[in-house]
């Protein structure tokens, strides 16, 4: 693996960023043209930004404000809040839901698991595919499937391999252990032996989460296993460790900053899913999460107010999980 | 027997029994999915349980149904791949003209603001798509431009753009300096620059960053569903699919077909991109 090098913000190469270290208060002329090219190239960039991402959140607290249904859309202008009456009526609404609270604890258990899961599979992945061997990229390649798939056929997939009358897990489950039929994406819970009662199809979901997303975590801790030195292992062989003493005392130490931001990262993102739920069970039978109750507001009860104020809720409460992170992360740092 | 030799022994066997379980766990779907769309969906009613076709059976009609128009008695998935091929495209062309522009700017240039943009430009990622995804519905509904295809561009182009300008920045910071400032001396203009002497440089890279906005377009789901849902003839594939199984009733083994085609272009993108791709993400994170 190559890195780029590149300059760090800041720096006063031509690649870095800010003009730092310049006496002088007024830039030069071609300081000047310089900026104002740099302007005009990054204009359009900043153009669709501001336009598509910050301009729409805006709306979005004032369309939360608002009695607003999809019917009454024809008046609708971006300054209309202006007149209109404002209130958190559809912050009520959504949140005195009877399945609000059940639904949020849904989400954070859903990113929850699917993250660590697919960290676990991706970390474990990394390491047996460590050493060299033969075939060793047609074996790569094929573990970065399930994340390069179009999710609409992975989805696809899934729900038929899984189906009860035609899958052949079951098929399979029927002739080697008895099984009787499963419907595991249309079955709540299901009574295991043994374990007792599990939600079937929320598992399922996850397990398929867990399954798309493991390659991400793959690529990034095998990347980062191929960059630890050699000779931290020749030192630890000579001081007697096993196997185990090296993971624990020379690999996971390396690996820790990487899978701290994965985490992050696979938390967020999971955390914010609603396709592959939604392609996989349509949130029914439990495995309702807060972005599919949005896309139900909004389309199936026509109120883009209520759905403005849900989304809004979702971002605030992903707000308070990233920050308390950031701090315990930089408290880590410290100590 | 030592911990030691019992961890050897140990770690020989399980490493072979993972790298097995992983080549299952990705490539039996794979399989799966192969397998079904070449039998007759009768096949598959009475024989659940078989994962590859009978020779005798190997059936290409999945195919032709799936892709042929529905005046010839197919569901016009050739349609879909015509319209998710011009979305992804101008998106690609979009995303990448002005990534680069943007990427230049970023990656050489010095102005007022400029740590502001370099840390910020993977903010966009943090949000729910949902937080985005109401405000915009409601402007489109309201500007009548739902179903529309430039209402889908526009929101592609807008969240491709931070990761093409992100991956372009660092690959032209790599490009050394002295040639530009040699074709400077020459006479080159700054646009003259970037044309003649970056974008040749970065081809690669360039190329790697258009596969990646094409495959994000090509598999995008939510907005697709939002804005083009309505009108059956623009759907793309990832609607096409979704829809053919929720909505219409499309026998399976044909529609296994249909994920089959929408799967190779990606996996030919992907080949051709996969090192650049993943050195491209991961770059960065390896740095000890």
């Amino acid at each position: 693996m190559t890195t780029t090098t590149q300059a760090p913000p800041g720096s006063d190469r031509p690649g870095g960023a800010t003009p730092r270290g310049r006496r002088d208060r007024k830039p030069s002329p071609s300081r000047r043209r310089e900026a104002r090219f740099a302007y005009l190239l990054l204009l359009p960039a900043i153009l669709a930004t501001v336009v598509l991402v910050v301009l729409p959140v805006l709306w979005n607290v004032t369309i939360s404000l608002q009695s607003l249904r999809l019917i009454e859309l024809r008046n609708f202008t971006p300054f209309g809040f202006l007149q209109a009456e404002l209130g958190f009526d559809n912050f009520r609404l959504v949140t005195q839901q009877r399945e609000f609270w059940s639904t949020a604890g849904r989400t954070v258990v859903y990113a929850l698991a699917g993250t660590v899961l697919s960290l676990l599979l991706g970390l474990w992945a990394a390491l047996a595919m460590r050493r060299p061997f033969r075939g060793r990229s047609a074996v790569k390649a094929l573990l970065l499937v399930p994340y390069v798939l179009p999710v609409v056929a992975a989805a696809f997939v899934w729900r038929t391999m899984l189906s009860p009358q035609y899958g052949i897990v079951n098929a399979w489950g029927q002739d080697w252990f008895g099984w009787s039929r499963v419907d595991f994406f249309g079955q709540q819970s299901i009574d295991l032996p043994l374990v007792g009662t599990v939600p079937l199809a929320f598992s399922t979901v996850i397990a398929f989460e867990a399954w798309r997303y493991f390659p991400f975590a793959f690529i990034f801790v095998y990347a980062r296993l191929q960059a630890i030195p050699k000779h931290l292992y020749e030192a630890a062989t000579i001081d007697g460790a096993t196997i185990t003493q090296q993971f624990r005392h020379v690999t996971f130490p390396a690996l820790r900053g990487v899978l701290a931001v994965l985490f992050l990262l696979r938390f967020i993102w999971n955390f914010n899913d609603f396709t592959n739920i939604y392609l996989l069970t349509g949130g029914g039978a439990g495995t309702r999460v807060i972005s599919i109750e949005i896309y139900e507001w909004l389309i199936g009860r026509s109120n883009p107010g209520a759905a403005a104020a849900l989304s809004l809720i979702l971002a605030a409460v992903m707000l308070v999980v990233l920050t308390v992170y950031v701090r315990w992360q930089a408290r880590r740092d410290q100590a | 027997m030592s911990r030691h030799a019992f961890e050897e022994r140990f770690f020989r066997i399980a490493r072979w029994a993972s790298i097995a379980f992983f080549v299952c766990l990705t490539g039996f779907p794979l399989v799966v999915m192969l397998g079904l769309s070449f039998r007759p969906v009768s096949s598959l009613l009475n024989e659940p349980g078989r994962l590859l076709p009978r020779l005798s059976e190997i059936d290409l009609g999945g195919y032709t149904r799936i892709l042929s128009s529905r005046e010839d008695g197919g569901f016009g998935f050739a349609g879909f791949i015509g319209n998710s091929a011009y979305i992804a495209g101008v998106t690609v062309v979009l995303s990448l003209t002005f990534g680069i522009f943007a990427a230049y700017a970023a990656a050489r240039l010095r102005y007022r603001g400029a740590s502001f943009v370099n840390a910020s430009i993977l903010m966009v990622y943090l949000f729910p798509p949902l937080v985005f995804a109401v405000p915009l519905f409601v402007m489109f509904t309201r500007l009548g431009m739902r179903p529309s295809f430039t209402a889908v561009i526009i929101i592609y182009f807008a969240y491709t753009l931070p990761l093409a300008l992100y991956m372009l920045r660092n690959y032209f910071s790599s490009v050394p300096v002295d040639i530009e400032e040699a074709a400077r001396i020459d006479g080159a203009s700054r646009l003259g620059v970037i044309r003649h002497v970056i974008v040749p440089l970065s081809a690669p890279a360039i190329a790697t960053v258009g596969i990646y906005v094409f495959m994000s377009a090509w598999d995008e789901f939510l907005f697709a569903l939002l804005f083009l849902v309505e009108d059956r003839d623009s759907w793309t594939v990832a609607l096409g699919i979704n829809q053919l199984e929720a909505n219409v009733g499309t026998p399976t083994t044909v529609l296994m077909a249909g994920c089959v085609v929408i799967t190779i272009p990606v996996v030919v993108a992907f080949s051709l991109a996969q090192r650049f791709l993943t050195e491209g993400l991961t770059s960065g994170s390896v740095k000890d």
